[in-house]
Protein backbone atom coordinates (compact mmCIF):
# COMPACT_ATOMS: atom_id res chain seq x y z
CA UNK A 1 0.00 0.00 0.00
CA UNK A 2 1.14 3.51 -0.82
CA UNK A 3 1.25 6.18 1.88
CA UNK A 4 -1.99 6.50 3.84
CA UNK A 5 -4.33 9.20 2.59
CA UNK A 6 -7.51 8.64 4.56
CA UNK A 7 -7.32 7.29 8.05
CA UNK A 8 -10.36 6.33 10.08
CA UNK A 9 -9.61 5.88 13.75
CA UNK A 10 -11.89 3.96 16.04
CA UNK A 11 -15.20 5.54 14.98
CA UNK A 12 -18.30 5.14 17.11
CA UNK A 13 -21.71 6.43 16.20
CA UNK A 14 -25.03 5.76 17.87
CA UNK A 15 -28.39 7.00 16.63
CA UNK A 16 -31.20 7.39 19.07
CA UNK A 17 -34.54 6.37 17.63
CA UNK A 18 -38.00 6.19 19.17
CA UNK A 19 -37.65 2.53 20.07
CA UNK A 20 -34.19 2.49 21.57
CA UNK A 21 -30.87 3.43 20.07
CA UNK A 22 -28.99 1.95 17.14
CA UNK A 23 -25.26 1.52 17.24
CA UNK A 24 -24.34 2.17 13.63
CA UNK A 25 -20.57 2.13 14.08
CA UNK A 26 -18.73 0.27 16.81
CA UNK A 27 -15.08 1.13 16.64
CA UNK A 28 -14.28 1.19 12.94
CA UNK A 29 -10.68 1.81 11.91
CA UNK A 30 -9.38 1.87 8.34
CA UNK A 31 -6.36 3.09 6.44
CA UNK A 32 -6.81 3.94 2.81
CA UNK A 33 -3.79 4.59 0.62
CA UNK A 34 -3.26 7.48 -1.75
CA UNK A 35 -4.56 6.75 -5.24
CA UNK A 36 -6.08 3.50 -4.10
CA UNK A 37 -9.58 2.28 -4.94
CA UNK A 38 -10.84 0.96 -1.66
CA UNK A 39 -14.09 -0.97 -1.28
CA UNK A 40 -16.37 -1.12 1.73
CA UNK A 41 -18.94 -3.87 1.46
CA UNK A 42 -21.79 -4.85 3.71
CA UNK A 43 -25.46 -5.69 3.67
CA UNK A 44 -28.02 -3.01 4.44
CA UNK A 45 -27.83 -1.99 8.06
CA UNK A 46 -24.15 -2.88 8.30
CA UNK A 47 -23.27 0.78 8.88
CA UNK A 48 -21.63 1.56 5.55
CA UNK A 49 -23.73 4.63 4.81
CA UNK A 50 -22.94 6.04 8.23
CA UNK A 51 -19.27 5.23 7.72
CA UNK A 52 -19.06 7.04 4.39
CA UNK A 53 -20.98 10.01 5.81
CA UNK A 54 -18.44 10.22 8.57
CA UNK A 55 -15.68 10.48 5.96
CA UNK A 56 -16.80 13.99 5.04
CA UNK A 57 -18.56 14.68 8.33
CA UNK A 58 -22.06 14.85 6.91
CA UNK A 59 -22.45 12.71 9.99
CA UNK A 60 -20.39 13.53 13.07
CA UNK A 61 -19.06 10.47 14.87
CA UNK A 62 -19.59 10.26 18.63
CA UNK A 63 -15.93 9.43 19.08
CA UNK A 64 -12.90 8.56 17.00
CA UNK A 65 -11.19 10.62 14.35
CA UNK A 66 -11.11 11.08 10.58
CA UNK A 67 -7.74 12.11 9.16
CA UNK A 68 -7.29 13.24 5.58
CA UNK A 69 -3.67 13.51 4.58
CA UNK A 70 -2.80 13.55 8.25
CA UNK A 71 -5.18 16.40 9.04
CA UNK A 72 -8.12 15.80 11.39
CA UNK A 73 -11.48 16.81 9.93
CA UNK A 74 -12.99 16.98 13.39
CA UNK A 75 -10.54 19.71 14.36
CA UNK A 76 -11.77 22.02 11.59
CA UNK A 77 -14.26 24.79 12.19
CA UNK A 78 -17.40 25.10 10.07
CA UNK A 79 -15.91 27.30 7.38
CA UNK A 80 -12.69 25.28 7.13
CA UNK A 81 -14.75 22.09 6.89
CA UNK A 82 -16.89 23.59 4.13
CA UNK A 83 -13.80 24.45 2.11
CA UNK A 84 -12.22 21.08 2.82
CA UNK A 85 -15.38 19.34 1.64
CA UNK A 86 -14.97 20.86 -1.80
CA UNK A 87 -11.95 18.60 -2.14
CA UNK A 88 -13.84 15.54 -0.91
CA UNK A 89 -16.08 14.54 -3.78
CA UNK A 90 -19.14 12.43 -3.16
CA UNK A 91 -21.53 10.71 -5.53
CA UNK A 92 -24.81 9.09 -4.59
CA UNK A 93 -27.14 6.28 -5.52
CA UNK A 94 -29.77 8.65 -6.89
CA UNK A 95 -27.34 11.12 -8.45
CA UNK A 96 -29.00 14.22 -6.91
CA UNK A 97 -28.70 16.44 -9.94
CA UNK A 98 -30.60 19.70 -10.15
CA UNK A 99 -33.53 18.59 -12.29
CA UNK A 100 -34.50 22.05 -13.49
CA UNK A 101 -31.03 22.81 -14.85
CA UNK A 102 -29.27 21.49 -17.91
CA UNK A 103 -26.39 19.04 -17.77
CA UNK A 104 -23.93 21.85 -18.41
CA UNK A 105 -25.43 24.04 -15.69
CA UNK A 106 -25.26 21.15 -13.26
CA UNK A 107 -21.54 20.75 -13.88
CA UNK A 108 -21.02 24.52 -13.71
CA UNK A 109 -22.86 24.66 -10.39
CA UNK A 110 -20.00 23.94 -7.96
CA UNK A 111 -17.79 26.32 -9.94
CA UNK A 112 -20.42 29.02 -9.65
CA UNK A 113 -20.52 28.45 -5.90
CA UNK A 114 -16.78 28.99 -5.83
CA UNK A 115 -17.20 32.24 -7.74
CA UNK A 116 -15.38 31.26 -10.90
CA UNK A 117 -16.19 33.56 -13.88
CA UNK A 118 -18.81 32.38 -16.30
CA UNK A 119 -16.65 31.86 -19.35
CA UNK A 120 -14.05 29.92 -17.45
CA UNK A 121 -16.55 27.63 -15.76
CA UNK A 122 -18.27 26.87 -19.06
CA UNK A 123 -14.99 25.84 -20.63
CA UNK A 124 -14.08 23.73 -17.65
CA UNK A 125 -17.49 22.09 -17.47
CA UNK A 126 -17.42 21.24 -21.16
CA UNK A 127 -14.00 19.67 -20.79
CA UNK A 128 -15.28 17.57 -17.89
CA UNK A 129 -18.32 16.46 -19.85
CA UNK A 130 -15.93 15.47 -22.61
CA UNK A 131 -13.98 13.43 -20.09
CA UNK A 132 -17.06 11.49 -18.95
CA UNK A 133 -18.21 11.06 -22.55
CA UNK A 134 -21.30 13.25 -22.41
CA UNK A 135 -20.27 16.39 -24.27
CA UNK A 136 -23.12 16.05 -26.74
CA UNK A 137 -25.68 16.07 -23.90
CA UNK A 138 -24.57 19.42 -22.49
CA UNK A 139 -27.87 21.11 -23.28
CA UNK A 140 -30.11 18.21 -22.21
CA UNK A 141 -32.00 18.10 -18.92
CA UNK A 142 -31.40 15.28 -16.42
CA UNK A 143 -34.91 13.90 -17.05
CA UNK A 144 -33.85 13.18 -20.64
CA UNK A 145 -30.90 11.03 -19.57
CA UNK A 146 -30.55 7.38 -18.57
CA UNK A 147 -29.40 6.44 -15.08
CA UNK A 148 -25.86 5.78 -16.24
CA UNK A 149 -25.70 9.12 -18.01
CA UNK A 150 -27.00 10.91 -14.92
CA UNK A 151 -24.26 9.33 -12.83
CA UNK A 152 -21.70 10.50 -15.40
CA UNK A 153 -23.01 14.04 -15.01
CA UNK A 154 -22.75 13.68 -11.24
CA UNK A 155 -19.16 12.50 -11.66
CA UNK A 156 -18.33 15.44 -13.94
CA UNK A 157 -19.91 17.78 -11.41
CA UNK A 158 -17.91 16.37 -8.53
CA UNK A 159 -14.67 16.56 -10.55
CA UNK A 160 -15.29 20.25 -11.17
CA UNK A 161 -14.07 20.89 -7.63
CA UNK A 162 -10.84 18.95 -8.37
CA UNK A 163 -11.26 16.65 -5.38
CA UNK A 164 -8.37 14.58 -4.11
CA UNK A 165 -10.70 11.88 -2.83
CA UNK A 166 -13.98 10.59 -4.20
CA UNK A 167 -16.57 8.86 -2.02
CA UNK A 168 -19.07 6.70 -3.89
CA UNK A 169 -22.12 5.87 -1.79
CA UNK A 170 -23.88 2.97 -3.56
CA UNK A 171 -23.19 4.90 -6.74
CA UNK A 172 -24.05 2.00 -9.03
CA UNK A 173 -26.85 0.42 -7.02
CA UNK A 174 -29.61 2.02 -9.09
CA UNK A 175 -28.01 0.91 -12.36
CA UNK A 176 -28.20 -2.28 -14.41
CA UNK A 177 -25.14 -4.58 -14.50
CA UNK A 178 -23.90 -3.34 -17.86
CA UNK A 179 -24.18 0.34 -16.97
CA UNK A 180 -22.56 -0.44 -13.64
CA UNK A 181 -19.53 -1.78 -15.53
CA UNK A 182 -19.17 1.34 -17.64
CA UNK A 183 -19.39 3.58 -14.58
CA UNK A 184 -16.80 1.47 -12.75
CA UNK A 185 -14.51 1.65 -15.76
CA UNK A 186 -14.93 5.42 -15.74
CA UNK A 187 -13.97 5.52 -12.06
CA UNK A 188 -10.82 3.55 -12.83
CA UNK A 189 -9.91 5.88 -15.69
CA UNK A 190 -10.37 8.85 -13.39
CA UNK A 191 -8.14 7.31 -10.75
CA UNK A 192 -5.48 6.52 -13.34
CA UNK A 193 -5.52 9.95 -14.95
CA UNK A 194 -5.98 12.13 -11.88
CA UNK A 195 -4.45 9.95 -9.21
CA UNK A 196 -7.28 10.56 -6.77
CA UNK A 197 -8.24 8.17 -3.99
CA UNK A 198 -11.61 6.48 -4.41
CA UNK A 199 -13.75 4.85 -1.73
CA UNK A 200 -16.52 2.63 -3.07
CA UNK A 201 -19.37 1.73 -0.73
CA UNK A 202 -21.57 -1.07 -2.00
CA UNK A 203 -23.55 -4.17 -1.13
CA UNK A 204 -22.52 -5.93 -4.33
CA UNK A 205 -19.47 -8.18 -4.50
CA UNK A 206 -19.39 -7.74 -8.27
CA UNK A 207 -18.64 -4.05 -7.87
CA UNK A 208 -15.79 -4.69 -5.45
CA UNK A 209 -14.36 -7.41 -7.66
CA UNK A 210 -14.33 -5.18 -10.66
CA UNK A 211 -12.95 -1.97 -9.29
CA UNK A 212 -11.31 -2.26 -5.88
CA UNK A 213 -7.84 -3.40 -4.91
CA UNK A 214 -8.52 -3.69 -1.21
CA UNK A 215 -11.77 -4.18 0.66
CA UNK A 216 -13.21 -4.03 4.15
CA UNK A 217 -16.20 -6.19 5.03
CA UNK A 218 -18.54 -4.35 7.36
CA UNK A 219 -21.17 -6.06 9.46
CA UNK A 220 -23.05 -4.99 12.54
CA UNK A 221 -21.14 -1.72 12.68
CA UNK A 222 -17.64 -3.13 12.74
CA UNK A 223 -15.03 -4.33 10.27
CA UNK A 224 -15.16 -8.13 10.09
CA UNK A 225 -12.36 -8.58 7.64
CA UNK A 226 -10.01 -6.43 5.65
CA UNK A 227 -7.51 -7.24 2.93
CA UNK A 228 -6.83 -7.50 -0.77
CA UNK A 229 -9.85 -8.27 -2.91
CA UNK A 230 -8.22 -11.40 -4.32
CA UNK A 231 -7.48 -12.72 -0.85
CA UNK A 232 -11.01 -12.20 0.45
CA UNK A 233 -12.57 -13.70 -2.65
CA UNK A 234 -10.37 -16.77 -2.48
CA UNK A 235 -10.18 -17.29 1.26
CA UNK A 236 -12.97 -15.49 3.09
CA UNK A 237 -12.47 -15.89 6.82
CA UNK A 238 -15.38 -14.04 8.40
CA UNK A 239 -18.98 -15.19 8.30
CA UNK A 240 -20.06 -11.89 6.82
CA UNK A 241 -17.63 -12.23 3.88
CA UNK A 242 -18.73 -15.80 3.23
CA UNK A 243 -22.37 -14.75 3.25
CA UNK A 244 -21.73 -11.90 0.81
CA UNK A 245 -19.90 -14.27 -1.53
CA UNK A 246 -22.75 -16.73 -1.33
CA UNK A 247 -25.23 -14.01 -2.29
CA UNK A 248 -23.00 -13.02 -5.19
CA UNK A 249 -22.86 -16.64 -6.37
CA UNK A 250 -26.62 -16.99 -6.22
CA UNK A 251 -27.03 -13.85 -8.26
CA UNK A 252 -24.52 -15.12 -10.76
CA UNK A 253 -26.49 -18.31 -11.15
CA UNK A 254 -29.78 -16.55 -11.54
CA UNK A 255 -28.27 -14.47 -14.33
CA UNK A 256 -26.91 -17.55 -16.00
CA UNK A 257 -30.17 -19.44 -15.56
CA UNK B 1 -88.23 33.05 -23.28
CA UNK B 2 -88.64 35.27 -20.20
CA UNK B 3 -86.42 38.31 -19.86
CA UNK B 4 -83.24 37.62 -17.91
CA UNK B 5 -83.00 41.20 -16.83
CA UNK B 6 -79.48 41.63 -18.09
CA UNK B 7 -80.55 44.79 -19.89
CA UNK B 8 -80.47 46.72 -16.58
CA UNK B 9 -76.72 46.53 -16.70
CA UNK B 10 -76.72 48.69 -19.81
CA UNK B 11 -78.70 51.46 -18.17
CA UNK B 12 -76.68 54.49 -17.23
CA UNK B 13 -73.35 53.60 -15.65
CA UNK B 14 -74.58 50.37 -14.10
CA UNK B 15 -72.04 48.11 -15.76
CA UNK B 16 -69.19 50.42 -14.89
CA UNK B 17 -70.38 50.45 -11.29
CA UNK B 18 -70.37 46.68 -11.32
CA UNK B 19 -66.82 46.65 -12.62
CA UNK B 20 -65.91 49.19 -9.95
CA UNK B 21 -67.29 46.78 -7.37
CA UNK B 22 -65.29 43.98 -8.92
CA UNK B 23 -62.15 46.05 -8.58
CA UNK B 24 -62.81 46.47 -4.86
CA UNK B 25 -63.03 42.68 -4.50
CA UNK B 26 -59.92 42.13 -6.61
CA UNK B 27 -57.99 44.82 -4.75
CA UNK B 28 -58.75 43.24 -1.38
CA UNK B 29 -57.70 39.82 -2.71
CA UNK B 30 -54.53 41.05 -4.38
CA UNK B 31 -53.28 42.88 -1.32
CA UNK B 32 -54.16 39.95 0.96
CA UNK B 33 -52.54 37.45 -1.39
CA UNK B 34 -49.34 39.49 -1.61
CA UNK B 35 -49.12 39.78 2.18
CA UNK B 36 -49.95 36.09 2.61
CA UNK B 37 -47.23 34.95 0.23
CA UNK B 38 -44.49 36.97 1.87
CA UNK B 39 -45.49 36.20 5.45
CA UNK B 40 -46.46 32.64 4.54
CA UNK B 41 -42.97 31.83 3.26
CA UNK B 42 -41.48 33.14 6.49
CA UNK B 43 -44.00 31.24 8.61
CA UNK B 44 -43.43 28.07 6.59
CA UNK B 45 -39.68 28.30 7.15
CA UNK B 46 -40.23 28.85 10.87
CA UNK B 47 -42.58 25.86 10.99
CA UNK B 48 -39.77 23.58 9.83
CA UNK B 49 -37.54 24.83 12.64
CA UNK B 50 -36.71 22.32 15.32
CA UNK B 51 -38.03 24.43 18.21
CA UNK B 52 -40.98 22.67 19.76
CA UNK B 53 -42.62 25.78 21.24
CA UNK B 54 -42.51 27.62 17.92
CA UNK B 55 -44.02 24.61 16.19
CA UNK B 56 -46.82 24.36 18.73
CA UNK B 57 -47.68 28.05 18.39
CA UNK B 58 -47.99 27.80 14.62
CA UNK B 59 -49.90 24.55 14.89
CA UNK B 60 -52.51 26.23 17.08
CA UNK B 61 -52.62 29.25 14.78
CA UNK B 62 -53.26 26.97 11.80
CA UNK B 63 -55.97 25.03 13.58
CA UNK B 64 -57.78 28.18 14.68
CA UNK B 65 -57.80 29.56 11.17
CA UNK B 66 -58.95 26.25 9.69
CA UNK B 67 -61.76 25.73 12.16
CA UNK B 68 -63.05 29.31 12.25
CA UNK B 69 -65.32 30.30 9.35
CA UNK B 70 -63.86 33.32 7.59
CA UNK B 71 -67.09 35.23 8.15
CA UNK B 72 -66.89 34.80 11.90
CA UNK B 73 -63.31 35.99 11.74
CA UNK B 74 -64.43 39.06 9.81
CA UNK B 75 -67.10 39.80 12.40
CA UNK B 76 -64.71 39.33 15.29
CA UNK B 77 -62.19 41.72 13.78
CA UNK B 78 -64.55 44.34 12.36
CA UNK B 79 -67.34 44.45 14.94
CA UNK B 80 -65.57 42.89 17.91
CA UNK B 81 -62.06 44.23 18.17
CA UNK B 82 -63.08 47.77 17.20
CA UNK B 83 -65.37 47.84 20.23
CA UNK B 84 -63.08 46.18 22.68
CA UNK B 85 -59.90 48.01 21.75
CA UNK B 86 -61.64 51.16 20.61
CA UNK B 87 -59.61 51.50 17.46
CA UNK B 88 -60.89 52.81 14.22
CA UNK B 89 -60.67 50.17 11.55
CA UNK B 90 -62.25 50.69 8.17
CA UNK B 91 -63.98 47.69 6.66
CA UNK B 92 -61.48 47.18 3.88
CA UNK B 93 -58.54 47.15 6.26
CA UNK B 94 -60.38 44.68 8.47
CA UNK B 95 -61.01 42.47 5.45
CA UNK B 96 -57.36 42.59 4.39
CA UNK B 97 -56.29 41.77 7.94
CA UNK B 98 -58.58 38.76 8.10
CA UNK B 99 -57.70 37.45 4.67
CA UNK B 100 -53.99 37.87 5.28
CA UNK B 101 -54.31 36.16 8.65
CA UNK B 102 -55.97 33.25 6.92
CA UNK B 103 -53.76 33.23 3.82
CA UNK B 104 -50.52 33.45 5.80
CA UNK B 105 -51.18 30.32 7.77
CA UNK B 106 -52.44 28.32 4.79
CA UNK B 107 -49.50 29.48 2.71
CA UNK B 108 -47.18 28.75 5.62
CA UNK B 109 -48.48 25.21 5.81
CA UNK B 110 -47.94 24.74 2.06
CA UNK B 111 -44.38 26.04 2.34
CA UNK B 112 -43.72 23.81 5.36
CA UNK B 113 -45.01 20.76 3.50
CA UNK B 114 -42.94 21.55 0.43
CA UNK B 115 -39.77 22.19 2.44
CA UNK B 116 -40.17 18.95 4.33
CA UNK B 117 -40.84 16.99 1.15
CA UNK B 118 -37.33 17.84 -0.10
CA UNK B 119 -35.32 14.71 0.78
CA UNK B 120 -32.52 15.10 3.32
CA UNK B 121 -30.11 13.78 0.71
CA UNK B 122 -30.57 17.04 -1.22
CA UNK B 123 -29.16 18.93 1.75
CA UNK B 124 -26.39 16.36 2.10
CA UNK B 125 -25.28 16.35 -1.50
CA UNK B 126 -25.22 20.14 -1.54
CA UNK B 127 -23.14 20.15 1.63
CA UNK B 128 -20.85 17.54 0.16
CA UNK B 129 -20.15 19.97 -2.69
CA UNK B 130 -18.88 22.38 -0.07
CA UNK B 131 -21.78 24.81 0.02
CA UNK B 132 -22.62 26.90 3.07
CA UNK B 133 -26.11 26.67 4.61
CA UNK B 134 -27.33 29.85 2.89
CA UNK B 135 -26.14 28.63 -0.52
CA UNK B 136 -27.80 25.27 0.08
CA UNK B 137 -31.07 27.01 0.87
CA UNK B 138 -31.01 29.55 -1.93
CA UNK B 139 -29.57 27.42 -4.75
CA UNK B 140 -30.86 23.95 -3.99
CA UNK B 141 -33.78 23.84 -1.59
CA UNK B 142 -35.79 26.97 -2.47
CA UNK B 143 -35.93 26.41 -6.26
CA UNK B 144 -37.33 22.94 -5.67
CA UNK B 145 -39.74 24.22 -3.05
CA UNK B 146 -41.07 26.98 -5.27
CA UNK B 147 -41.92 24.51 -7.99
CA UNK B 148 -43.88 22.46 -5.52
CA UNK B 149 -45.81 25.31 -3.95
CA UNK B 150 -46.77 27.37 -6.99
CA UNK B 151 -49.57 25.07 -8.20
CA UNK B 152 -50.87 24.68 -4.64
CA UNK B 153 -50.66 28.35 -3.79
CA UNK B 154 -52.52 29.29 -6.96
CA UNK B 155 -55.34 27.14 -5.71
CA UNK B 156 -55.24 29.08 -2.46
CA UNK B 157 -55.30 32.38 -4.35
CA UNK B 158 -58.46 31.47 -6.26
CA UNK B 159 -60.07 30.41 -3.00
CA UNK B 160 -59.17 33.76 -1.49
CA UNK B 161 -60.57 35.68 -4.45
CA UNK B 162 -63.83 33.76 -4.18
CA UNK B 163 -64.10 34.24 -0.46
CA UNK B 164 -63.80 38.02 -0.69
CA UNK B 165 -67.51 38.00 -1.56
CA UNK B 166 -68.05 37.64 2.20
CA UNK B 167 -66.91 41.20 2.83
CA UNK B 168 -70.39 42.31 1.85
CA UNK B 169 -71.32 41.28 5.35
CA UNK B 170 -69.20 44.00 6.93
CA UNK B 171 -70.61 46.63 4.62
CA UNK B 172 -68.02 46.82 1.89
CA UNK B 173 -69.58 47.76 -1.41
CA UNK B 174 -67.95 45.28 -3.72
CA UNK B 175 -69.22 43.57 -6.85
CA UNK B 176 -71.91 41.53 -5.11
CA UNK B 177 -73.25 44.52 -3.21
CA UNK B 178 -73.32 46.69 -6.34
CA UNK B 179 -75.18 43.92 -8.15
CA UNK B 180 -77.71 43.83 -5.33
CA UNK B 181 -78.16 47.62 -5.48
CA UNK B 182 -78.72 47.51 -9.22
CA UNK B 183 -81.28 44.74 -8.85
CA UNK B 184 -83.10 46.54 -6.06
CA UNK B 185 -83.25 49.81 -7.96
CA UNK B 186 -84.83 48.11 -10.95
CA UNK B 187 -87.13 45.73 -9.15
CA UNK B 188 -90.21 47.15 -10.80
CA UNK B 189 -88.99 47.52 -14.37
CA UNK B 190 -86.92 44.34 -14.46
CA UNK B 191 -88.13 41.84 -11.85
CA UNK B 192 -85.97 39.11 -13.31
CA UNK B 193 -82.73 41.09 -13.00
CA UNK B 194 -81.65 39.02 -9.98
CA UNK B 195 -80.95 36.16 -12.32
CA UNK B 196 -79.23 38.09 -15.09
CA UNK B 197 -77.14 40.36 -12.91
CA UNK B 198 -75.96 37.68 -10.51
CA UNK B 199 -75.17 35.49 -13.50
CA UNK B 200 -72.96 38.28 -14.80
CA UNK B 201 -71.28 38.50 -11.38
CA UNK B 202 -70.66 34.77 -11.55
CA UNK B 203 -69.17 35.23 -15.00
CA UNK B 204 -66.90 38.04 -13.76
CA UNK B 205 -65.57 35.85 -10.93
CA UNK B 206 -65.09 33.09 -13.43
CA UNK B 207 -63.12 35.38 -15.75
CA UNK B 208 -60.79 36.24 -12.89
CA UNK B 209 -60.33 32.80 -11.34
CA UNK B 210 -60.28 30.66 -14.45
CA UNK B 211 -57.04 32.05 -15.95
CA UNK B 212 -55.40 31.70 -12.53
CA UNK B 213 -56.38 28.07 -12.20
CA UNK B 214 -55.39 27.39 -15.82
CA UNK B 215 -51.98 28.80 -14.99
CA UNK B 216 -51.73 26.30 -12.12
CA UNK B 217 -52.56 23.46 -14.49
CA UNK B 218 -50.05 24.68 -17.03
CA UNK B 219 -47.23 25.01 -14.49
CA UNK B 220 -48.01 21.60 -13.03
CA UNK B 221 -47.74 20.01 -16.44
CA UNK B 222 -44.61 21.89 -17.41
CA UNK B 223 -42.77 21.03 -14.23
CA UNK B 224 -43.80 17.43 -13.76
Amino acid sequence: MAETYLEIRNLYKTFSAKNGSVEALKGVSLSIGKGEIFGVIGLSGAGKSTLVRCMNLLERPDSGDVLLNGESLLALNKEQLRLRRQKIGMIFQHFNLLEQQTVLENVCFPLEIRGIPKKERREKALALLEKVGLAEKAKAYPSQLSGGQKQRVAIARVLANEPDILLCDEATSALDPETTQTILRLLKTIRDSLGITIVVITHEMRVIQQVATRVAVLDGGSVQEEGSVVEIFDHPKSRAAKRLLLIADEEEESYAG
Amino acid sequence: MPSLGIEVLFKGTNFLRLLGGLWVAVRISLISVAISIVLGIAVGMLMTAKRKLLKAVFRIYLEIVRIMPQMVLLFVVYFGTTRVFGWNLNAETAAILVFSFWGTTEMGDLVRGALQSIPAIQHESAQALGMNPLQVYVSVILPQTVRRIIPLSINLITRMVKTTSLVVMIGIVEVLKVAQQIIEANRRVAPNAAFGVFAVVFLLYFLICWPISRLAGYLEKRWS
